[in-house]
């Protein structure tokens, strides 16, 4: 939906990226398993001249040496922390697509918790002190009467 | 000559919009009866003038007319007629029009159908409507005028881009403006309210079929959206959270809990502050979107299509109304009383909760959306947020919100029984629960979330049936009495039914596809077969072919079953020569709920070719959900309570709470 969303409601980009047709077969590692941790690190990587595409999305050049990178790094023997390091030291923390827990970015990360805490304990205290005005109109004579007698039956 | 029919129109369009803005208010302010009456006069005007407008855009858009700039820039001679047609809104200049004709719609239908409102009101909210006319009349004049000519005109056009030559720009941007816009309607009822200091149970009752009329199309835009980028784009992907996705899911989020506070107002007035204030966030969003995509400051490194005059003015019109509309509610909301109470555990209570996280979850897709840009202005660094990150904070957040949604129905007005409407949901909990260990038994080695996911996505759809079980009083009581008593339930109540049911099916569909699904990426020789989702696919071959404005490649593909042929589907790989752009049409094959999904790629040197080939388990029921929430919201829209005129709805609603209480 991006694309077709993008541009038809900006039309800001005169030159969409081709349509993705990401990892092609000659890319795909024979060992299963690190090509499952490639693919996981993959989607959390961005494709540096895309629009809002993970390299695993991406068919653009960059994103295929990006994606050959993280394999080769994979097939040397590192964690996929020390891939994703190896990478974000390359090109900087804007190729992630999951923000890291930085100092610069906590807000980022807390702001729901914070909005959940602060807005739950707003609701809390307007629940336990209502405003009480119209509740407590005193009853009439009629209501008064009525009261007394069904108090009495 | 129609272009500058159109043009005069779009400039009488503003005079007229002018006079809607200002005079019925002064009328209001002055009870003049006569001032207040050019409201509706004013709005039908404006809404017939846009039209003309629109309608004269569109014939040069049919003839091909390339003297129009807009016309040259966004079409070509040789593309369908019904690109041509829906090609009027596939641009900037196009789409803002397409924006403000819905806009004095929504005014022109208040004009035709508000008699049922208090005059002052109904001044007031046409007027409100016309201020917004007004600035963006002098947004599209100024900055984004579709009627400007080039002399000489050229021969041929430069294309519509070709991502949106399909059927899905005919539908999806309509929808979802009708969405969008939609909520500029709450927003000037809440205006109006503020202005003349009063609301009341009626208000919340008057606001409601218009809000939900919006939310109903903006679920559809959305949806539709979803499915054109799942299709169209190759990869079938169906959600990115993208900015520009973001920007209309936020409106969506807030506009569910205006719905649902809403209820509570007009129901036991209370919750009146915080539903005037979700009525002005939820247009403001929309505002703001509109800003994010026009001013395209989220993709900067792609921006250099975009003029900055046009940024700025949009910003402009986001302060003016955004910062005036909450000044306006900080000096009057205190006089508006607030009306009955109720405890934590009440159907109020639920409302409030569910109003928590979904405002909670607006303002994280708001944060993780902005953010980015945030730090960028103040510290010069770059950041992506993006799908992982959003994952990670709304997925969690919409847990606690889905497991109270069948609850909330069931406690009743001020005061619940929460163990006892859990008690009374023990099937739904039961269902989900023996779900959720068949998946894990099925499919051995299935993530356990997604075994929890679709236990949940049971329990919201035998869940959401609860309520009409309950008020049927079926199994308590003779089936035939049942019957009756279903049937003389109000229909909101089958709508929140069927929506809530909705919200289940988009659960079950959003987690199977993630779990369950399988990829192949292979190269492929003709006749080469490979298995998925327990089929064969047999290449068949490539063909070259020509389309009308553009080349086609097309894969031909024979599925097998059990040795069996079962069907067959095309890929494509498209290439349009006027923008040198490649687009590719997936084949999809539909099995019960899930998709084949087959891609072509590159061709490889050996004369293979790239395909990839995907099964999408119950992919269609994200989509399908959506399909039962829409319908949800016309059951709704058909409840006579919200036809009718205010009077009687105070009787019709004392009916109803007898009903309820009963």
């Amino acid at each position: 939906m991006s694309k077709v969303l993008t541009s038809f409601m900006a039309l800001i980009f005169l030159t969409l990226s081709v349509p993705a047709f990401a990892v092609n077969p000659d890319e795909i590692l024979d060992d299963a398993e690190l090509e499952a941790r490639a693919r996981v690190i993959s989607a959390d990587l961005r494709c540096l001249v895309c629009q809002n595409q993970s390299i695993d999305d991406s068919d653009a050049d960059l994103a295929r040496d990006l994606r050959v990178l993280v394999r080769n790094r994979l097939v040397e023997g590192d964690t996929n922390k020390e891939v994703i390091d190896y990478v974000v030291s390359r090109y900087g923390d804007f190729v992630l697509l999951k923000p890291s827990f930085s100092a610069k970015n906590l807000f980022l990360w807390i702001a729901p918790a914070l909005f959940l805490l602060i807005g739950g304990l707003l609701a809390f205290v307007k629940l336990r002190n209502p405003d009480h005005e119209k509740v407590s109109a005193p009853l009439s004579s009629d209501e008064k009467d009525k009261l007394k007698q069904i108090l009495n039956q | 000559m129609s272009t500058e029919l159109g043009h005069f129109a779009l400039i009488l369009a503003l005079a007229t919009a002018i006079m809607q803005s200002i005079l019925p208010m002064v009328g209001a302010a002055r009870s003049d009866t006569r001032l207040m009456n050019v409201a509706p006069m004013a709005a039908v005007t404006c809404f017939a003038l846009v039209l003309l407008s629109f309608a004269a855009l569109t014939q040069a858009y049919l003839t091909s007319d390339f003297s129009v700039l807009n016309v040259f820039e966004n079409s070509h001679s040789l593309k369908p007629t019904l690109y041509k047609f829906t090609g009027v809104w596939g641009n900037h200049e196009g789409s803002m029009l397409l924006w403000i004709l819905i806009l004095a719609f929504f005014g022109a239908l208040v004009a035709v159908f508000g008699n049922n409102l208090p005059p002052t009101l109904k001044a007031n909210v046409i007027g409100v409507q016309g201020w917004i006319l007004v600035a963006f009349l002098l947004f599209i004049i100024f900055t984004s005028n579709p009627f400007i000519r080039i002399s000489p005109p050229p021969f041929e056009g430069q294309d519509l881009n070709p991502i949106l030559q399909d059927i899905g720009l005919a539908i999806h941007p309509p929808l979802l403006y009708l969405g969008y816009v939609g909520f500029s309607i709450s927003f000037s009822f809440a205006i109006a309210a503020l202005i003349e200091g009063k609301i009341d149970a009626a208000w919340a009752r008057w606001v409601r079929p218009w809000t939900l009329t919006a939310w109903m199309f903006l679920t559809a835009g959305i949806s539709m959206g979803s499915y054109w980028a799942y299709y169209e784009l190759g990869w079938g992907g169906w959600w990115f959270w993208d900015p520009v996705e973001n920007a209309s899911f936020m409106p969506w989020l807030l506009g569910t809990a205006l719905l649902h506070s809403a209820l509570v107002m007009e129901k036991r007035e209370a919750l009146k502050i915080w539903t005037v204030l979700l009525a002005i966030m939820a247009f403001s969003l929309s505002l703001l979107g509109t800003f994010l995509v026009r001013s395209g400051v989220l993709t900067s490194v792609h921006a250099f299509a975009t003029d900055p005059t046009r940024g700025v003015f949009i910003l402009m019109i986001l302060c003016v109304f955004i910062g005036g509309a909450l000044t306006l509610f900080a000096f009057r909301a205190s006089s508006l009383r607030a009306g009955g109470i109720f405890a934590p555990i009440s159907r109020e209570g639920a409302l409030v909760l569910n109003n928590l996280f979904l405002t909670t979850a607006t303002m994280t897709v708001f944060v993780g959306t902005l953010y980015p840009l945030f730090l960028e202005v103040i510290s010069e660094e770059k950041i992506s947020v993006g799908a992982p990150f959003f994952n990670l904070t709304f997925g969690p957040l919409m847990v606690p919100l889905l497991l109270a949604i069948p609850i909330g129905p069931l406690l009743s007005w001020k005061r619940g029984d929460l163990l006892g409407a859990m008690q009374r949901l023990y099937v739904a909990i039961l269902g989900g629960f023996a779900v959720a260990l068949v998946v894990i038994y099925v499919q051995t080695g299935a993530p356990i979330l997604a075994a929890v996911g679709i236990g949940i996505g049971i329990y919201l759809i035998i869940g959401s049936m609860a309520e009409l079980w309950m008020r049927a009083g079926l199994g308590r009581m003779a089936f035939s009495k049942s019957l009756g008593r279903l049937k003389g339930l109000p229909r909101s109540i089958y709508g929140t039914a069927m929506a809530h049911f909705g919200v289940g099916v988009t659960v079950i569909g959003i987690v199977a596809v993630s779990a369950f699904s399988s990829e192949d990426i292979v190269a492929m020789q003709p006749k080469d077969q490979i298995e998925a989702g327990g089929k064969t696919i047999i290449f068949e071959g490539i063909e070259n072919a020509q389309g009308p404005n553009y080349q086609v490649q097309i894969g031909h593909f024979t599925i097998m079953e059990a040795g069996r042929e079962i069907g067959k589907t095309t890929s494509e790989k498209r290439f349009y020569p006027a923008r040198q752009m490649p687009t590719t049409e997936a084949g999809i094959v539909t099995y019960g709920a899930s998709q084949l999904y087959v891609s072509l790629g590159d061709p490889q040197a050996n004369g293979g070719l790239v395909v990839r080939i995907w099964y999408k388990s119950w992919v269609t029921f994200i989509w399908y959900g959506t399909v039962f929430m829409v319908l949800g919201a016309i059951i709704s829209l058909s409840d006579r309570r919200l036809r009718v005129g205010a009077p009687a709805a105070r009787k019709t609603k004392a009916a109803a709470q007898q009903g309820a209480s009963a």
